[in-house]
Formats: structure tokens, C-alpha cells, sequence
């Protein structure tokens, strides 16, 4: 039981990059996008090449798997630049197919028994989860760090301008293409090094598991807990990974299928879209220059949602 | 003097000539206006100079540069903003957001550094700099009297207050020229009276203005010089009073007597 509720935060953490990458080109550019599961098989297939068949360091594998997806994330971020909504979204899902049919077809069985990560000595292993907990939500909390910097700067708020009004955007002096690209870089390095800890997690890679259904999970993360709200798309990968794992968790991973985790969350998400369709902790609420303090502003979350900002 | 200039602007969608060979000229300092029946081709002519839409054939001058063909992010770096037809504000930016985004490129537009390095400087300093920007979003706020408005999400305005909101966000971009598009409709008189004080003060900053307007009596007061265009082609151009004579005006407006 405790087991598996480590699993399931180890997971959670993974995820939690997944969905902030996915965030920074959704929740904040506003760009549909379904490739996320390639991004993520990029950035396991780094680690794994480099630890198993170079023999390098895990660490050295972190920054490589980052760069790799950021150069796919920008070789899908120009050629889909003028799609928008459910065209781009398409798009995007057929090359993250890609992505995966072209690991499959160059090795099916994927990689196995690839060497742990090392720190100073230490070895993070699948059986001591405490050491790997650390070690992943540490990285969630740089990327969250880092990110929350990003959106609340002035390049942050071109990206929402962006997602606003393309056209006033424009207006604005702001070159739409490079944002666009941009987000699709950022977002896609991010995704890339979660598939670098799921590699040092599991040892393994198979290019089976980087299906649709894995970028529809983390769509679903950042639409759940709020789009563009970070703290939002954690909560939301703590969900998603809950469900995913409860019939384990109360041990009847025998009795309830698979899939009934799929229906739970697409009644998850039908029910959210009646009672909160704006996510669970709302969209980004960071507003400059509000004046009220945090205390004020949580009273008033609390009071009335989100439906209307405060006076000043 | 002229500070902007087009030459046999042309834009045809399909089958229909929405711009035909038209000759505009903008005064430098004035309220220029340009008037003409519903779907006379007005907002694409706003649209091709500010490149959000490309010319089918003919020239855009603007400060003795040939700006035509220019993406519209470009366009906006060198001086020209605009407002739209139907509002375009970030609807879920507050006020005060949406000011400063049209603070956006004055930032980046230090000429000894590239754009990336002034963005990166953005991404390390944004505490610092959001202050400055929100400060200077502020005073824009306060010559429209909305300041306490400032963290009011722009979506929750009032229709008028958004139109507003959309020309504040214009005017801190300090531009040369300010291109209104139908900056009156939808306001009912005592707001129609307030615009007609901005666009006052806003001829007083030294930036010059484009109006595309219906209300005839806002147009007739506010502007020095008036453009129109009818079916796409510019078919008089002239001072309020020359404009208000002019047989072919009162025909593109009214029809022709004897029909
Ligand atoms: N994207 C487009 N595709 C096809 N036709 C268009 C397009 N944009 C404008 N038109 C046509 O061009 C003509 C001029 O339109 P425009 O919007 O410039 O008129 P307008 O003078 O601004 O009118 P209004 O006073 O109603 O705003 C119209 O006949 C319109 O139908
Ligand atoms: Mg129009």
C-alpha cells in the first residue's frame, strides 16, 4: 500500500514536467497540441542510449534528452505554426504517431536493463522510492521555479497575448511565429526530461508506451487542474496518476480492467466541465500590480471562484 | 506634410474589389478622417497599411519608407498602431495587462542589444521591469481616468470602456501614427462626447490620427482633413466643409436624386 502510493508520487512527479511542458504550449500560447508522448519517448530513448550504449552518465543524459526534444518540439513547431485548434491538434497527434512508429520500427523490444542513475556514489534504485521521490520532485520544483519566472515576466504575458487575440497581438509588435515556435521548444524540452526519469525509474524503454493515449493524459492534467495555472497542472498530474493507479493501490488491480481507469477520466472530466470548466484551481490567476495580499486574494477565491476580479 | 502615403492601394477578395487603385493620403498632426458607406472597403484599407492584410497590388509610404508587403508585427515596431473594428482585447488580462502589452516591444527596442538578449534580460529581471512597465501603464491609464480600473479583468468592461481600453493600449506604444477603426460605435452620446475629448488630447500629444467614423457629427468636428472612399474608390478628399458639399458625397450617401 505504501508502496504504491510512493509509486504513484514518483509518477506524479514524471507527469508534473510532462504537464508543465504541455502547459507552457496550451495553458499559456493556447496552442492544441497532442504530441507530448513523443516528446517524452525522445527524451527516454536519450537516456537510454546514452547510459546503455555509450556507457555515459545519467546526468549527462539530462541536458542531451532536453536538447533533443526541444529540436523536435521546433521541427514540429514551424511547419504546424499557421494550424489552429482541432487542425493543429490533429496534426500534432499524427507526429507524435511518428515519433513512436519510428522507434518501433527501428527496434521493437525497445531497451532493457539499462544502468541506474548515480550520485556521488549512490544509486537510485526502483526499491529505495524515498531517494527517487526526492530526486524527481526536486527537478518539479526547479521546473516550476523556472516557469512561474517565464509567465510572470513580460515574454510570459506575449505568450498569453498570443493565446488572447493573435491579431492584437500583431498589433502589439509582437512577431506571433517565434512565440509560437518558442513555446513549442520550451514546452517540448521539459516534456523530454520527464522521459529521462522514466527511464532511470523503470530501467526500461519500449516504444510501446508512448501512445496517444499517454499526450490525451497529459492534456487532460493541464485542462483538469487549470490551464495555464502551474501549481494547477501539478495538482492535475496527482489525479491522473491516482486514478491510473488506484485499482493497484486497494488491490484489486484483478478485478477492475484497465480501462475502467480510462472511464474515470472521462468522467472526471464531464463532470469538471459541468461544476468547474475552468479547472480545478482556475486559469492563471497572476495578476501585476494587485494590490491586495495573498490572504485577500484567497478570501476571495474562496468567496466567488474566479467568475470576477477583485476591486482595486 | 504627408506622413503616410499609399499608391494604387488595390485588394481584391475573389470577385470583389474591395480597394481600387485609391490614392490616401495622411497628414502629419491631423485627425484624419475617412468615411464611406458599410462595406466601402474602409477596414481593408486599415488593414493592408497595417499589414494585416497584403495589398493585391500598389505601394504603402510611411516616414519616406516602402513599408508594403511588411509583416504587421513589424509594421507596429516602426510606429503605426491600431484599434479594431470589433474590439480585440486579451479578454482574460487585466487592464492595466493589456496596457502594458502594448508597452511590449518599447522594451525590446534597445538598438545595441538583439531582441534575444533583451528578452533573456526580460525573463531574469521581471520583477524589476513589470514595475517600470506598470508604472508607465498607469500614467496611460490615468489620461483615460481608469485607474481604478486597473485590475479589473478587461472582459468584465463595460462595451465602452473596452473601446477605451483598446486606444490606451494603442497610445502606449507611443506611435506616430494611431489608426482608430469605428473607435464610436456602440457608445451612447455622453461616452461618444468623452472619445471626442481623447482623440483631442491625443492630436495635442503630437500623434496623428486616422478615424474611420459613421456618427457625421464627430467626424465634422474632430477631423481636419477627410477621406472618401465608396465601392473601394476614393472618390473625394477635402476639408469638413468641402466634404459636406460635394455633390458625389451626398450621392454615395443618399443616392442619386432623379432615381
Ligand atoms: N476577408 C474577406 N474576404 C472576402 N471579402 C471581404 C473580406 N474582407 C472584406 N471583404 C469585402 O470587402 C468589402 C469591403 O469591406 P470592408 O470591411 O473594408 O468595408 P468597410 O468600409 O470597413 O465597411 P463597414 O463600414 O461596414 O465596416 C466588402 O464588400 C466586404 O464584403
Ligand atoms: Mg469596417
Amino acid at each position: 500500500m505504501l508502496n504504491f502510493f510512493q509509486l504513484i508520487i514518483i509518477y506524479a512527479g514524471i507527469y508534473a514536467l510532462m504537464a508543465i511542458g504541455q502547459n507552457c504550449i496550451t495553458g499559456n500560447t493556447g496552442m492544441l497540441s497532442l504530441c507530448h508522448a513523443g516528446f517524452f519517448c525522445i527524451g527516454s530513448y536519450a537516456t537510454g542510449i546514452i547510459c546503455k550504449t555509450l556507457g555515459l552518465s545519467f546526468w549527462l543524459s539530462l541536458p542531451v534528452a532536453a536538447i533533443c526534444s526541444a529540436v523536435v518540439g521546433f521541427l514540429i513547431g514551424v511547419p504546424t505554426l499557421r494550424l489552429k485548434g482541432d487542425y493543429l491538434c490533429i496534426a500534432t497527434l499524427g507526429l507524435g504517431e511518428i515519433i513512436r512508429n519510428i522507434a518501433t520500427n527501428m527496434n521493437p523490444v525497445g531497451l532493457m536493463s539499462i544502468p541506474r542513475a548515480e550520485l556521488f556514489g549512490y544509486q537510485f534504485s526502483s526499491r529505495n522510492k524515498v531517494t527517487f521521490i526526492l530526486l524527481v520532485w526536486f527537478f518539479v520544483l526547479v521546473a516550476y521555479i523556472l516557469f512561474r519566472q517565464l509567465s510572470h515576466s513580460r515574454i510570459g504575458r506575449a505568450m498569453t497575448a498570443v493565446r488572447e487575440d493573435e491579431v492584437a497581438a500583431q498589433s502589439n509588435g509582437i512577431n506571433v511565429a517565434k512565440y509560437k515556435i518558442g513555446a513549442f521548444t520550451l514546452g517540448a524540452a521539459i516534456g523530454g526530461t520527464a522521459g529521462c526519469f522514466a527511464t532511470a525509474y523503470t530501467l526500461t524503454v519500449q516504444p510501446s508506451s508512448y501512445t496517444f493515449m499517454v499526450s490525451v493524459m497529459v492534456l487532460c492534467m493541464v485542462v483538469l487542474g487549470g490551464m495555464g495555472n502551474l501549481l494547477g497542472v501539478i495538482v492535475g498530474a496527482f489525479i491522473i496518476e491516482f486514478i491510473q493507479y488506484f485499482p493497484q493501490l486497494v488491490g484489486l488491480s484483478s478485478v477492475i480492467p484497465a480501462q475502467a481507469t480510462q472511464i474515470i477520466y472521462g468522467l472526471c472530466l464531464v463532470v469538471l466541465m459541468i461544476w468547474r470548466p475552468q479547472g480545478i484551481l482556475g486559469r492563471d490567476k497572476y495578476r501585476y500590480g494587485d494590490p491586495r495580499s495573498a490572504k485577500e486574494r484567497l478570501v476571495s477565491f474562496f468567496r466567488r471562484g474566479e467568475k470576477k476580479g477583485g476591486k482595486a | 506634410m504627408k506622413i503616410l502615403e499609399t499608391e494604387n492601394l488595390s485588394r481584391i477578395f475573389g470577385g470583389v474589389v474591395a480597394v481600387n487603385d485609391v490614392n490616401f493620403s495622411v497628414y502629419e498632426g491631423m485627425v484624419n478622417g475617412l468615411i464611406g458607406p458599410n462595406g466601402a472597403g474602409k477596414t481593408t484599407l486599415f488593414n493592408q497599411i497595417t499589414g494585416m492584410d497584403k495589398p493585391t497590388r500598389g505601394k504603402i509610404m510611411f516616414d519616406g519608407k516602402d513599408i508594403t508587403g511588411l509583416p504587421a508585427w513589424k509594421i507596429s515596431r516602426l510606429g503605426i498602431a491600431r484599434t479594431f473594428q470589433n474590439i480585440r482585447l486579451y479578454r482574460e488580462l487585466t487592464v492595466v495587462e493589456n496596457v502594458m502589452m502594448g508597452l511590449h516591444f518599447k522594451v525590446g527596442s534597445d538598438p545595441f542589444k538583439g531582441r534575444f538578449a533583451q528578452a533573456v534580460k526580460s525573463y531574469f529581471c521581471a520583477s524589476k521591469e513589470n514595475r517600470e512597465l506598470y508604472a508607465q501603464a498607469m500614467e496611460w491609464l490615468s489620461f483615460f481616468g481608469m485607474e481604478s480600473e486597473a485590475q479589473e479583468f478587461a472582459r468584465n468592461l463595460p462595451y465602452g470602456r473596452q473601446r477605451e481600453l483598446e486606444i490606451a493600449r494603442a497610445l502606449a506604444a507611443e506611435p506616430k501614427v494611431l489608426f482608430l477603426d469605428e473607435p464610436a460605435a456602440g457608445m451612447n452620446p455622453a461616452e461618444t462626447e468623452h472619445l471626442m475629448g481623447i482623440v483631442d488630447k491625443i492630436k495635442k500629444h503630437g500623434i496623428t490620427v486616422v478615424l474611420i467614423e459613421h456618427d457625421m457629427k464627430l467626424v465634422m468636428n474632430i477631423c481636419d482633413n477627410i477621406t472618401v472612399l465608396s465601392f473601394g474608390q476614393k472618390i473625394a478628399e477635402g476639408s469638413p466643409e468641402e466634404i459636406r458639399s460635394n455633390p458625389l458625397v451626398i450621392e454615395a450617401y443618399l443616392g442619386r436624386e432623379d432615381d
